[in-house]
């Protein structure tokens, strides 16, 4: 108070130039900054219009009702050439979704294995490890689909060759040729509901059941036979009830037609090439982040937790991985993000996800711009709900100080 | 792939900020800046646009690039090649990154009319087809029913096989692939049975296949495909010139004008050759059409006549042998026909 006073020679706050007054001074940047960009994306879609107006083409979403006209190769919900352009764009998000999905949990699976790998003690592991990491990083994405592709299940036997292996060997049921992997495909007879409400209670009471072990050996110190306990309710309950409802589950066998295999369930070459490319490719990454992960984790507690009297894999699963997680999970979620992304790459094999067929549909109706922002749209809200959700999973996982 | 998205992007970046000129004059942009920037097939169509070794376009569609460059300079090097995938090609041409789409487009109304181009001259008339293997004993396409079909996704052939299985009741399973050098490998490496694309493509691609002679292109022709170039709507007198320089190759035909012989063409007696040629006294037909006098005769120089282009890139003259069937003059039992120039 005293050198305030001292300074300014009275109570009253110092007279600064408004030009100098910084609570006016933001203000008046963000306006301006607000001004700007309302501008510039106004007079951006103006000219839209106006050349689109000129060129006497319309801007409009109303052309996604229009009937599509093409065929797809892949199609998950039902579609044909009748359908609209929307359905069409519906088919290649799920497909896009679909080799997404896959993909992230088979990258996550072998990066982890890979990764931890890396640091085994045995040298032939830890080598092989290093190679697989060293190739699939330094290789571009597209060639890796290009090599799944062209280098590996375009070799497999033709369809011909499967037609002749049917030929000899009438009961085979399950074949891999150059046009995908044919296996029976299942059919749900009626009632299989019931062993799908059966499954999913057997689900619930295991968890119940681990929740009340784990309580039990905190009051007792004694572990109830969790695995087996589990096992039984997930698997047993299900197919025991599956049986008493008169297995209502038949098997639809993939048989030679005149130039593909007719019935069963295709698993075709552009999703297989596509989904291991992406896979293997950010697996390698995840290995990385799994092994900068584990080492960050300082080597007392492991330590630390052998003087406790855990083994090395109690000590590895029940500390030292929840600590590597909370290094691993935010760069694992960028990783996540790129293989989502680098999903698009599905037009190089023919693929029909969100990109490809946004393709076609952009060409046959000539709409660029409608077509541009539905691809970022989708693209910006997955990529949005894969951060939120890993946002989400890392914030459990954050240290909780007691 | 990302190539695509940028010209896409650019496309829309273009459309939406650039050109505020009040009306599209697309001669004098390319007057000024010295060339015209042609669209063209970007996967080496033989016969159609492809380079050769030496990095040299030719092809049909590429004579009419040079036709147009012929006409409007003298000079038919004065063309800029943008080779195209057949998803790149129309927003190249809207965004104005070329001044003629050349590139074996289908002209239909859709096109013409909602993708705001304008066609009119059609130099090639083709038609869908397909090509299989011999080994398949495939005599039809008819008997095509539950086969693996190759395809390059947009275009009017994706739609077009649509329709036919469709109406014929029969059932496919289409593998779609964005370029036609993708299509071109899958199909070789067996997975498809059959290659549908227009009739001369097939032709085309058949003499790439390791050997030729093992694939057959089947008898039924399942659509109409008028190829022409397409320009953007709105521009009447570059629409004229691209439209009437192809009809000058044709009407060069119909007088018997070749390259050899245009120069004493012009000591020619027939008025309508004579008005042709721009050796009329008072002929206004160049000047009309912002062009010089003696436009006809730098474009029969440069590329021939249009019985000449086609013998020398998919007729006879060429590897792909193509007979000129509904190319031929009108007068010969063909579909080529120019209006009159006068």
């Amino acid at each position: 108070m005293a050198l305030a006073d001292a300074r300014t020679g009275s109570g009253e706050p110092p007279k600064v130039s408004l030009l100098y007054n910084p609570a006016l001074r933001s203000i008046v940047y963000q306006v301006v900054t607000l001004v700007v960009i309302v501008a510039a994306v106004w007079y951006a879609w103006n000219n839209v219009v106006q050349n689109l107006a000129r060129a006497n083409m319309t801007a409009g979403f109303g052309f996604l009702n229009s009937r599509a006209g093409f065929d797809l190769a892949q199609t998950l919900i039902a579609y044909s050439s009748d359908s609209t352009y929307f359905r069409a764009l519906q088919v290649g998000l799920i497909n896009t979704l679909v080799v997404a999905a896959a993909g992230i949990v088979t990258a996550t699976i072998v990066g982890l294995l890979v990764g931890i790998g890396r640091l085994s003690h045995n040298w032939l592991i830890a080598r092989l490890c290093t190679v697989y990491v060293e190739i699939f990083r330094n290789i571009p994405p597209l060639l890796v689909i290009f090599f799944w592709y062209l280098g590996v299940l375009a070799l497999l036997p033709s369809i011909r060759t499967i037609f002749q292996h049917v030929k000899d060997d009438p009961n085979a049921v399950f074949f891999i040729s150059n046009r995908g992997i044919y296996m029976p495909a299942p059919i749900f007879g009626e009632g299989f509901g019931v062993v799908l409400a059966a499954f999913v209670i057997g689900i619930i009471a295991a968890i119940g059941f681990t929740i009340w072990a784990n309580a039990r050996q905190r009051a007792t110190g004694k572990r109830p036979p969790v695995l087996w306990v589990n096992l039984g309710l997930i698997l047993l309950f299900p197919l025991i009830v599956f049986v008493a409802v008169g297995s209502p589950l038949s098997l639809d066998y993939a048989v030679p037609g005149s130039f593909n295999m007719k019935g069963g369930m295709v698993i075709g070459p552009e999703f297989l090439a596509l989904y291991l490319a992406l896979s293997l490719y950010t697996a390698s990454f995840i290995a990385e982040i799994v092994r900068a992960g584990i080492r960050g984790v300082s080597k007392g507690q492991s330590e630390a937790s052998y003087a406790l009297g855990l083994r090395p894999g109690q000590a590895t699963r029940l500390v030292v991985l929840p600590q590597a997680l909370r290094i691993i999970i935010p760069p694992l979620t960028s990783q996540y993000l790129n293989l989502i992304k680098n999903s698009s790459l599905a037009v190089a094999v023919g693929y029909a996800d969100l990109v490809a067929v946004g393709g076609t549909i952009l060409n046959q109706s000539g709409k660029s711009i409608e077509i541009i922002s539905i691809w970022m749209l989708i693209y910006v809200s997955i990529s949005l709900i894969t951060s939120l959700f890993m946002n989400w999973f890392n914030a459990k996982m954050a240290l909780v100080e007691r | 792939m990302a190539k695509k998205i940028v010209t896409a992007l650019v496309g829309a970046a273009v459309l939406g900020l650039g050109a505020t000129a009040a009306q599209a004059d697309t001669l004098g942009d390319v007057k000024a800046k010295g060339f015209v920037q042609c669209g063209v097939n970007g996967s080496n169509l033989a016969g159609f646009g492809a380079q050769d070794s030496a990095g040299n376009w030719a092809g049909l569609d590429v004579d009419l690039c040079k036709a147009v460059a012929a006409a409007v300079f003298g000079d038919a090097t004065k063309v800029k090649y943008t080779p195209l995938s057949a998803k790149d090609r129309f927003p190249a041409l809207q965004s104005g990154e070329i001044d003629i789409l050349a590139r074996n487009t289908t002209w239909s109304v859709s096109r013409d009319s909602q993708l705001g181009f304008d066609f009119r001259a059609v130099n090639y008339y083709d038609g869908q087809g397909f090509m299989v293997k011999k080994e398949l004993g495939v005599k039809s396409a008819l008997e095509l029913s539950g086969a693996s079909v190759c395809v390059q996704s947009g275009t009017t052939t994706e739609l077009n096989l649509a329709d036919y299985f469709r109406a014929n009741n029969m059932d496919f399973k289409p593998v779609v692939f964005e370029a036609q050098d993708e299509a071109d490998a899958a199909y070789n490496a067996g997975r498809c049975d059959a290659y549908t694309t227009d009739a001369s493509g097939l032709y085309s691609i058949r003499l790439k296949m390791a050997n030729p002679d093992d694939h057959m292109v089947l008898p039924e022709i399942i659509s109409k495909e008028p190829l022409g170039p397409a320009v953007r709507q709105n521009d009447s007198k570059w629409f004229d010139i691209v439209t009437w320089s192809h009809y000058a190759m044709v009407a060069a035909e119909e007088f018997g004008i070749t390259t050899a012989n245009v120069e004493e063409m012009k000591k020619s007696a027939n008025p309508d050759i004579k008005r042709f040629l721009g050796e009329e006294a008072d002929s206004t037909i160049g000047a009309d059409l912002g062009l010089p006098k003696d436009w006809a005769v730098q474009i029969i120089k440069a590329v021939g006549n249009y019985g000449e282009s086609f013998e020398r890139n998919v007729g006879e003259g060429s590897p792909l042998k193509i007979a000129r069937g509904l190319n031929g003059l009108w007068t010969k039992g063909g579909l080529q026909y120019a209006p009159p120039i006068r």
